[in-house]
């Protein structure tokens, strides 16, 4: 095998251990990988052919050629009929659109490429701009979020009152769909004079502190009865055993929710930006997107918040293996 | 001197299915600088009572006290050290580090933290071992090293619940012997839980049998054997007649 060097027993052993740690794994990951990948681009280009085939159609007919079908007819064919009417003319058209139904991978490529390296970071069109728009409430958010979900767990677990009283109230916050309640927290706010970052991070606090407190709720535990017992026989406050046994026991359920909760803040500003017409941000984006028809423009915002979250979670991750390496609770 | 009076303690747990009697009329004196076996088949009641000693539960019927005090108020005076069955070192904490916890919870100075863990790890037979983390060492070594958290901040009482049952022979035997000389050396009572014979033998200057439903003593053996044992003592016809008659209680206990 090629790649016997990196995994084999002992590879990692030496000094430039952490290295060849950290390859080892990837000769067995990446093909699977870019296998999904594979599969899932195919799929999305012949979905662009029926998606796209009326449309299609209709270019070929205007560049002068005669169809069997008249536009009328095909206006209540399915997508898929078209394209079986037409083979030829439905794949010569369905990846070129200016503006088609289901855009080509190709095309929000390089919508993506010319709103990011192609523009510059202060232009209004550039999507690094309004990412960097969204992730403003996003962080701030997140941090609300997350601090106010590790209160409330350190309060559940705490205090048998708050267990049986907070615990309803969170899981019944996560059922109230966010898109009824955003526009109002934003008017409710904004009638108290409270505008720009704030309404937007504390929609992304709504969606982020539920992770975390239930995350936190079982870290803090996750010690063992003979562990709390242990602190008992040498008399430690309830403080003490928080800070020196529940806390870091934690810390691996700590990260998990996090990870969970900067995706959700992510969502949450996004979702803040839409009942306010925002015109700046990744929501901003979307809904002008869709005002104007513009797939391509709605596709590549929608895949920039994914790259974004995407960064966070690894960013997240990236802490979560030094704190946790440190900490010695990796093996 | 007495250290640990119990007098017809009872505990009954009350479960779905009725309640559990885990001690019924338990009496027992523990003098200062004994080392107290006590043996039995598992719901005797035996890690209960260590744990009323300890105040992790509370007896429903007769009276306990430890150095005089009542077993609460012994806890938070910081009259024992508790050994477990499972050594309980914190992963994120190095062995020096997980030795001078308790010692942190109890505000001992930081000089003086240092100044104890070397000495009780000097104890244990694990001194260099300070900065190493628990998983860097064998099951045996971490039990050693929780029993040095134990000793850390001089109780004079050492409870132990089965702190070598997870332990192979081997390790077992030498852990015992280390066990001896660290009682000899520091004088501390000790009440030391186990299912073993031979090890109950082998250590103790007094054997406690109990016996389940309900959790009761059935024999308190003063050992005859010498303070001084090698671990050869195990084949003296003194050690095996100590050891048929645990076996005799443990028996009757049953049948009862």
């Amino acid at each position: 095998m090629t790649d016997a060097p990196l995994s084999a027993p002992g590879a990692a052993v030496g000094r430039s251990g952490r290295v060849a740690l950290w390859l080892r794994g990837v000769p067995g990951t990446v093909a699977p990988v870019l296998a999904v990948v594979a599969a899932l681009v195919a799929l999305w280009y012949l979905a662009c052919i029926p998606m796209n085939a009326a449309q299609s159609a209709l270019d070929a007919e205007r560049a002068g050629a005669t169809l069997s079908t008249s536009a009328s007819e095909r206006r209540d064919m399915a997508g898929v009929a078209v394209a079986l009417a037409h083979p030829a003319e439905a794949v010569a058209g369905a990846f070129a659109q200016e503006r088609p139904r289901l855009p080509a991978p190709h095309q929000v490529v390089a919508e993506l490429w010319d709103t990011t390296v192609g523009k510059k970071i202060t232009s209004k069109r550039s999507l690094v701009f309004h990412a960097g728009i969204t992730l403003g409430p996003t962080l701030l958010g997140f941090a609300i979020g997350s601090t106010l979900g590790i209160l409330l767990a350190v309060g559940i677990v705490h205090s048998r009152v708050m267990d049986l009283s907070v615990m309803p109230w969170a899981i019944a916050s996560q059922t109230i769909p966010i898109l009824a309640i955003a526009p109002m927290i934003i008017v409710v706010l904004n009638s108290v004079g409270v505008q720009g970052l704030l309404p937007k991070a504390i929609i992304s606090a709504y969606l982020s502190f539920f992770p975390v407190t239930v995350g936190m709720v079982k870290g803090l535990r996750a010690p063992a009865p003979a562990d709390l017992d242990l602190m008992r026989t040498w008399n430690a406050s309830a403080l003490r055993t928080l800070v020196s046994l529940r806390l870091p026991m934690a810390l691996p359920y700590l990260f998990a929710s996090l990870k969970i909760a900067v995706a959700a803040a992510l969502v949450g500003a996004i979702i803040g930006e839409l009942p306010t017409g925002a015109v700046r941000g990744l929501g901003a984006r979307l809904l002008a997107g869709s005002y104007y028809g513009q797939t391509i423009q709605i596709w590549s915002a929608l895949f920039g918040a994914a790259i974004v979250a995407a960064g966070l979670v690894a960013l997240l991750s990236g802490i979560e293996r030094a704190t946790l390496a440190k900490m010695g609770l990796r093996r | 001197m007495t250290v640990i009076q119990a007098s017809h303690l009872d505990l009954t747990f009350p479960t779905a299915d009725g309640p559990v009697h885990a001690l019924r009329d338990v009496s027992l004196d523990v003098q200062a600088g004994e080392f107290v076996s006590f043996i039995g088949p598992s719901g005797c009641g035996k890690t209960t009572f260590l744990r009323c000693v300890a105040a992790l539960e509370t007896p429903t019927g007769g009276t306990l006290t430890v150095n005089g005090m009542a077993p609460d108020e012994a806890r938070r005076a910081r009259a024992y050290g508790y050994v477990f069955q499972a050594a309980g070192l914190y992963p994120w904490r190095t062995i020096g580090r997980n030795v001078t916890l308790p010692l942190e919870i109890m505000g001992y100075p930081r000089k003086e933290r240092a100044e104890r863990m070397e000495r009780v790890l000097d104890l244990v037979d694990l001194s260099g071992f300070a900065q190493k983390y628990p998983y860097q060492l064998s099951g045996g070594m971490q039990q050693r090293a929780s029993i040095a958290r134990a000793l850390a901040f001089d109780a004079d009482i050492l409870l132990m619940d089965e702190p070598f049952g997870a332990l192979d022979e081997i390790v077992r035997d030498r852990l015992n012997e280390e066990l001896l000389k660290l009682w000899d050396r520091t004088g501390k009572t000790i009440l030391f839980v186990t299912h073993s014979i031979p090890e109950a033998v082998y250590l103790s200057t007094k054997i406690v049998v109990m016996s389940p439903r309900p959790g009761r003593i059935t024999d308190v053996i003063d050992s005859p054997l010498p303070k001084d044992r090698p671990l050869d003592i195990r084949d003296t016809q003194a050690f095996l007649d100590i050891a048929h008659r645990v076996r005799e209680g443990l028996r009757e206990g049953m049948e009862a």
